[in-house]
């Protein structure tokens, strides 16, 4: 066999394999292109955790009620809806006529089935949670209770009625999250738990699932079939799956993407420069913290380090100078903007910096700590730039106001959270909170005694106690004081260090019309259109 | 026959370890930021045999293996392992067996031109950007290009499925066949230049033969040797490379899934990617040990 020959053979096996395959998904020219961030796990709004796969699926699927592009509750699938007197039963009324996308009639009880399967164990729904106040539901999540038991019942095709063990006001508003959309029977029945797939999935939503090629591209049509398909401008939408920031803006450079998920941390100046108003920045419902593990030396039973440590933060420079992209510095655990709700601040916000500073290290040395005898812990952060400087930053500054002598140790995302999880090696930790929901319970039940998601292990019976009290108080005002003093009584023990709230950054192009910036950061794609050509 | 028999025990060793070290990595395929209620975690867990001691999930997974099943992905849920690798797969393909080719291409005839111009310009040239093309890392290459080819001039589309056809996939088959030409090139004309300095190719020249036929017919075949040695690493490196350019570019090749997997701590997806790798790299080098004897006959297998 001749060089030549084994050459050319190569080169023809290199052809075929080049023109082998279809793979044509671009769409239409006016195609709303989007960026994101990660893959969905699945479509599957039972099986799925992502806020990536929650945003598709709510271009796809469709809840009882939805959001209008400024962040106002607006009907969506229920036209209207009402609330007992004593707050525990919520009867919604669904709209005429509804349809699933293959044409089928969609009924009030698909959205009890959807509510069942989600509470139901062996779909192992990871937002089971999420209807945890509805009657029965932690019994049949446990395995303890049959799911017919769940305390969602449609009286008639058009009524969902929903009874409630507790207080939550907020109920109406997890009626937009996708884990309460409804269930296409059908299509369970047909394809069992893989029937979210393309050519499969069967949605209520204003688009319907066209192609999905896994690490690359989702692609949306219209679903003729959605009641309000006139007030639907675009035809067709790809979610482009873009991992690293830097090549998205790339991409929205060369004219690829009408929005971005995100804009890269060190391009940010240049952007805002450069773009102006195609770029936009809005607060988001989630807080960047450090947490003190508190079952184990030194911050085990010792507030005033805790506090000490806290306040020698600066977070007006974290917020000005490291990360820089219209952050608030964070005084409280609950961002401002929250539905009725007042986060109360920690008691030095007021404080000047001298004044916190000298407050800080008389605590230092209340604590028994000094120059011959300084502090020493470790700091443990997820590897990743901001990550990095901010821990940079808050090490220099411990070290400038009291002496302490921070050792940074940064892990892979999943070895930080195992660590975390087991609250056996660390001291203080990076980690962040975000609200599925807008109300403050979505941020002050994470700390609860026992919730799994206290990740600095807080436990204080007055806070459980408030907390409670907040659950079983039909009087929105009344609740509302009560939630308020409960994170008071939190921050006066500092449990964690708030550094700083997010915000939502994109950019989105000027053919772009009805994009609207909210503290939930939802985008539902039904809402925007192309600018018309003059 | 008996050299694959014998890559058999490689493989399982391949696979046990690699089990080994995604299970022994810290956390799981399900922790998050949001941990999980007991009860929750429990169910999900339960569903997917995760509750079960280390030696039996090996036994589950081994089991599987054998019937050709490389179970579902944790991070995918609607997929299974075998369809992610097998839609996935002809990306990488396609795009590794471009790479490859134009790197054969420009770097054979880079390197012979530049072994026959010895010491010219031209030789100049060649060297000078083989040095530089093998120094320079993918991930620089990568959005150096799509700065000018896609942003500035907007030849070209900034990621995969921004367009359709073959447009796509120039700049990353550019980007990673880039260092590979270098490498060929470089090997090419040392191998060249030792090749026509020779007996036969003085004696093909008495004969009165042109360059080009000398060349073609006389010194090509020998001076094949180290380039199609070179194969087996090249391979390998354009597999890897291809991690970073799938990623970059957004291309739904293996890589992204392998590196991605590797983080999300999608145990299955990673342990059928090593294992579909490791049964490709076993079987491409054996391809070449058989090629390399069909070209020189004095190196034979039994």
């Amino acid at each position: 066999m001749n060089v030549l020959r084994i050459l050319w053979l190569t080169l023809i096996l290199a052809v075929v394999a080049a023109c082998g395959g279809a793979d044509e998904v671009a769409g239409p020219p006016d195609t709303l292109q989007r960026g994101i961030s990660s893959d969905p796990e699945t479509l599957d709004q039972h099986r799925s955790r992502s806020i990536q796969a929650a945003d598709v699926i709510r271009d796809l699927g469709e809840g009882l009620v939805g959001y209008s592009a400024t962040g106002e509750l607006i009907p969506a699938a229920a036209q209207s809806w009402e609330v007992s007197e004593d707050g525990l039963k919520y009867t919604f009324h669904l709209r005429d006529g509804l349809r699933w996308s293959n044409g089928e009639a969609l009924t009030a009880s698909h959205f009890v089935a959807g509510m069942r399967r989600l509470v139901d164990p062996s779909t192992a729904a990871f937002y089971a949670e999420m209807l945890g106040d509805l009657e029965n539901a932690a019994g049949i999540t446990s395995g303890d209770i049959p799911v017919s038991m769940l305390g969602v019942e449609a009286p008639d095709e058009r009524t969902v009625v929903l009874r409630l063990v507790q207080q939550t006001p907020y109920l109406v508003s997890l009626m937009t999250h996708p884990s309460t959309f409804p269930i296409h029977p059908g299509s369970i029945a047909e394809h069992g738990d893989s029937f979210a797939r393309p050519g499969k999935l069967v949605s209520n939503g204003a688009y319907r699932l066209e192609a999905w090629v896994p690490g690359s591209v989702i692609s949306l049509k219209r679903n003729e079939h959605y009641w309000n398909n006139a007030g639907t401008a675009i035809d067709a939408v790809n979610y482009h799956v873009i991992v690293q920031d830097s090549a998205e803006l790339n991409r929205y450079r060369a004219g690829e993407l009408h929005t971005t998920s995100t804009v890269p941390p060190d391009s940010f100046a240049q952007v805002r420069e450069e773009y102006g108003e195609q770029l936009h920045v809005a607060p988001y419902l989630g807080v960047y913290y450090y947490g003190y593990n508190l079952t184990r030396p030194p911050f085990k039973d010792n507030a005033p380090l805790r506090q000490a440590l806290s306040m020698a933060v600066d977070r007006e420079q974290l917020a000005l100078r490291v990360t820089g992209r219209g952050e608030a510095p964070a005084y409280s655990w609950v961002p401002p903007g929250v539905n009725n709700y007042e986060p109360p601040l920690s008691s030095f916000a007021a404080l000047s910096k001298d004044e916190r500073e000298r407050v800080a290290r008389r605590l230092y040395k209340e604590a028994g700590y000094s120059a011959e005898n300084p502090l020493k812990i470790e700091v443990r952060y997820n590897t990743n730039d901001t990550n990095r400087k901010i821990a940079v930053a808050i090490q220099s500054m411990w070290r400038e106001v009291l002496g302490v002598e921070t050792t940074l140790i940064n892990e892979e995302f999943q070895v930080l959270l195992a660590n975390m999880r087991d609250a056996e090696i660390t001291q203080v930790f990076r980690s962040s909170w975000t609200g599925d929901y807008n109300d403050a319970h979505a941020f002050l039940s994470a700390l609860q005694s026992g919730s799994a998601t206290n990740m600095p292990r807080y436990e204080n019976e007055e806070f459980d106690a408030l907390m409670a009290l907040a659950s079983n108080q039909v009087d929105p005002e009344q609740r509302k004081l009560y939630l308020e003093e409960a994170e008071r009584v939190m921050l006066a023990d500092y449990p964690l260090i708030p550094i700083y709230f997010f915000v939502s950054k994109h950019l989105v192009s000027p053919q772009i019309e009805g994009w609207g910036d909210n503290v939930l950061d939802y985008h539902y794609s039904q809402q925007l259109s192309f600018k018309a050509v003059p | 026959m008996l050299r694959i028999l014998g890559a058999i025990p490689t493989l399982l060793l391949v696979i046990a370890l690699a089990f080994l070290m995604v299970h022994a990595a810290p956390g799981g395929p399900f922790d998050d930021e949001r941990a999980l209620p007991a009860d929750v975690e429990a169910n999900i867990a339960a569903a997917y045999h995760l509750d079960e001691p280390l030696p039996q999930q090996f036994l589950r997974y081994m089991s599987g293996l054998l019937q050709g099943d490389l179970g579902p992905s944790y991070r995918y849920r609607d997929y299974t392992v075998a369809e992610l690798i097998g839609t996935a797969f002809p990306y990488s393909l396609k795009l590794g067996a471009m790479a490859m080719t134009l790197a054969l291409l420009l770097g054979v005839t880079a390197g012979t031109v530049a072994a026959l111009r010895q010491g010219t310009a031209l030789d100049k040239v060649v060297t000078g950007f083989s040095m530089t093309g093998i120094s320079i890392p993918v991930f620089v290459i990568a959005p150096v290009l799509v700065l000018f080819l896609a942003v500035k001039l907007q030849w070209l589309p900034a990621g995969w499925s921004g367009a359709t056809g073959m447009s796509r996939y120039l700049l990353p088959v550019i980007t990673l066949a880039l260092p590979q030409i270098a490498y060929i090139a470089r090997l090419t004309r040392a191998s060249m230049i030792d090749v026509l300095g020779r007996d036969f190719i003085r004696t093909a020249h008495a004969q009165g033969l042109g360059t080009a036929t000398i060349v073609r017919v006389h010194a090509l075949k020998p001076a094949m040797l180290p380039v199609l040695s070179y194969m087996g690493p090249a391979i390998a490196a354009i597999l890897t490379g291809s991690v970073v350019v799938e990623e970059i570019f957004g291309i739904p090749g293996l890589g992204q899934f392998f590196v991605r997997g590797a983080l999300n701590r999608d145990y299955t997806l990673v342990l059928g990617i090593v294992v579909f790798y490791a049964s490709l790299i076993v079987f491409l080098n054996l391809l070449v040990d058989i090629l390399y004897g069909a070209i020189d006959p004095r190196v034979r297998y039994r």
